[in-house]
């Protein structure tokens, strides 16, 4: 299933956020979406994913979502939004009781996403005891779990620390080369950008429009840190918008 | 090359964080009462100010002895927990009915607004009225003394659900349904039970209120007749009854909170 944005215009109040994006977004394709703070990433990505309305424009979805996923459209918050009171399998398993699956359905996609996040050991463990690399990975599995068309992700990685961020760009790439899954990836570090991006779209300052995209074509699995094509690329990106966030940053909200 | 004195680096972070610490409150309450023995005994405190402490203990003997106690203890306990249940219930009920339902909150928070400084006591002849002279009238006036701040708890609790955990629930596809009961209900429950603590106080207060006007048992009447005779020993023994009724119910509160609410940080 292929995403499209056609013409998409959002204000909130007088204020405009965004104005006039147009974004392909192919299946088994992640995009990634930066921009400088406040131009209207993560409003794009709550249109994109029907949290929110757009005023003008529309999200259309190409062909359809294949039969075994429960929920096309899924998100991977900034801040987890994992239930405090719910343990790692039961943060999994919420994702799955709005649905006719059996019990021993559940269990085995819930063991299986588990162990593909490498949380098996955790499955008992409550919010409060994990690291925050292990609860975004506790997201991330509620997101596996119900086999998405789309994952949506709002700067995932932008709670954690840079260890931690690496550690968990090393996943996303392990997990994608496993099951292309599509993505739309917003973040605002350009690092991430350049690691988990087939194509990056540069928005500028508010109202937030398409400025470029740029196309990386190194396999995902092949980049690595520190790579000199990649930092070019970073580099390039950060000459394209440093005077933005510049002006972005010397603006009242 | 110059020679430089060494001192430690003054500490200068401590203090403003609360310890749990065990028996000072038990060793304050030992303290005052020892005191107001010693004071009565000694002579400095007359007996007409305060009763001799021993003495309220020996009324409780007596109470017990007689049966007397539960003859006021079980009237008071069940008019308490049927007033409260009442109240709480419907109170609960209609605080989250306001969180949820735009429509409801607009209609009924002035209301809830209206009632809540009302001295519910005041009422208590139009309850008569209405509900009789006997049990009903006082199930009636403690139900709405414990029904307005629960009210207020409670709503309060449920705006304050992270919002970001029901967008995710609708992100997933969760059923209204599933939204309330495993995201709004679980995550306002911290604050519906610290609610519950005003509003049980309230509802011992109430009590006492509605059972020294008309009623023949229960510690309000007892506390009542104590006063109007001037015995000091027997209106005591009264309130420390109401002040360990309090005790009970906000560590009851705190037990229910340390099992339920375990997944705070």
């Amino acid at each position: 299933m292929d995403l499209r944005l056609d013409r998409i215009s959002h204000s909130y109040g007088p204020v405009e956020v965004l104005s006039d994006i147009s974004l392909d977004i192919p299946a088994g394709e992640i995009l990634c979406i930066i921009g400088p703070s406040g131009c209207g990433k993560s409003t794009l990505l709550r249109l994109i994913g029907g949290l929110e309305r757009a005023d003008a424009g529309r999200v259309l979805q190409l062909g359809t979502p294949p039969p075994d996923c429960l929920n096309p459209l899924t998100y991977i918050f900034q801040d987890f939004a994992l239930l405090p009171w719910r343990s790692v399998r039961g943060n999994v398993s919420l994702a799955l009781e709005d649905h006719a699956l059996t019990a021993s359905r559940k269990a085995e996609i819930i063991t299986d996403v588990l162990v593909r996040t490498g949380l098996a050991d955790f499955a008992d463990a409550v919010p409060k005891q994990l690291s925050g690399g292990m609860k975004q990975r506790t997201a991330i599995a509620r997101a596996l779990a119900v086999n998405p068309a789309v994952l949506l992700m709002d700067e995932p990685l932008s709670a954690l620390d840079a260890q931690t961020r690496e550690l968990l760009i090393d996943d996303l790439v392990a997990l994608w080369s496993r099951q292309r899954f599509t993505g739309v990836y917003i973040t605002h570090n350009l690092g991430e950008a350049v690691r988990l991006g087939h194509r990056i779209a540069v928005l500028s300052r508010r109202p937030g429009r398409v400025r470029e995209v740029i196309e990386i074509g190194t396999a995902l699995d092949s980049r690595t840190l520190g790579d000199p094509d990649l930092d070019a690329i970073q580099r390039k990106l950060w000459h394209m918008m440093r005077d933005e966030a510049a002006a972005a940053d010397r603006e009242l909200a | 090359m110059v020679q430089h004195r060494s001192r430690d680096v003054p500490f200068r972070g401590g203090g403003f964080r609360p310890a749990r610490i065990r028996g000072v409150g038990l060793a304050v309450f030992v303290v005052l009462i020892a005191l107001a023995e010693w004071g009565t005994r000694a002579g400095w405190i007359s007996p007409l100010t305060l009763p001799r402490p021993s003495d309220v203990l020996a009324i409780f003997g007596e109470l017990l002895a007689t049966g007397r106690f539960w003859d006021h203890m079980v009237p008071s306990l069940t008019r308490l927990a049927v007033g409260s249940a009442l109240g709480v219930s419907t109170g609960v009920a209609v605080g989250v009915a306001i969180g949820l339902f735009s429509y409801v909150r607009a209609g009924l928070i002035p209301l809830v607004a209206a009632l809540f400084p009302i001295p519910k006591i005041a009422l208590l002849p139009l309850f008569v009225i209405w509900f009789g002279i006997d049990e009903g009238s006082k199930y009636a006036l403690i139900a709405l003394g414990t029904f307005t701040p629960t009210v207020v708890a409670t709503y309060g609790a449920v705006d304050n659900v992270d919002r970001t955990l029901i967008r995710m629930g609708q992100s997933f596809g969760l059923t209204w349904r599933s939204i309330v009961t495993k995201i709004v209900l679980p995550g306002a429950l911290p604050g519906i039970l610290s609610g519950l603590r005003v509003s049980l106080a309230i509802g011992i207060i109430l009590l006492v209120a509605a059972e020294m006007l008309g009623a023949e048992f229960g510690i309000g009447a007892f506390i009542l007749q104590a006063g109007s005779l001037y015995d000091l020993e027997r209106l005591f023994a009264g309130v420390v009854i109401l002040s360990a009724l309090g005790v009970a119910t906000s560590a009851a509160i705190g037990a229910l909170e340390r099992r339920l609410l375990s997944w705070r940080s």
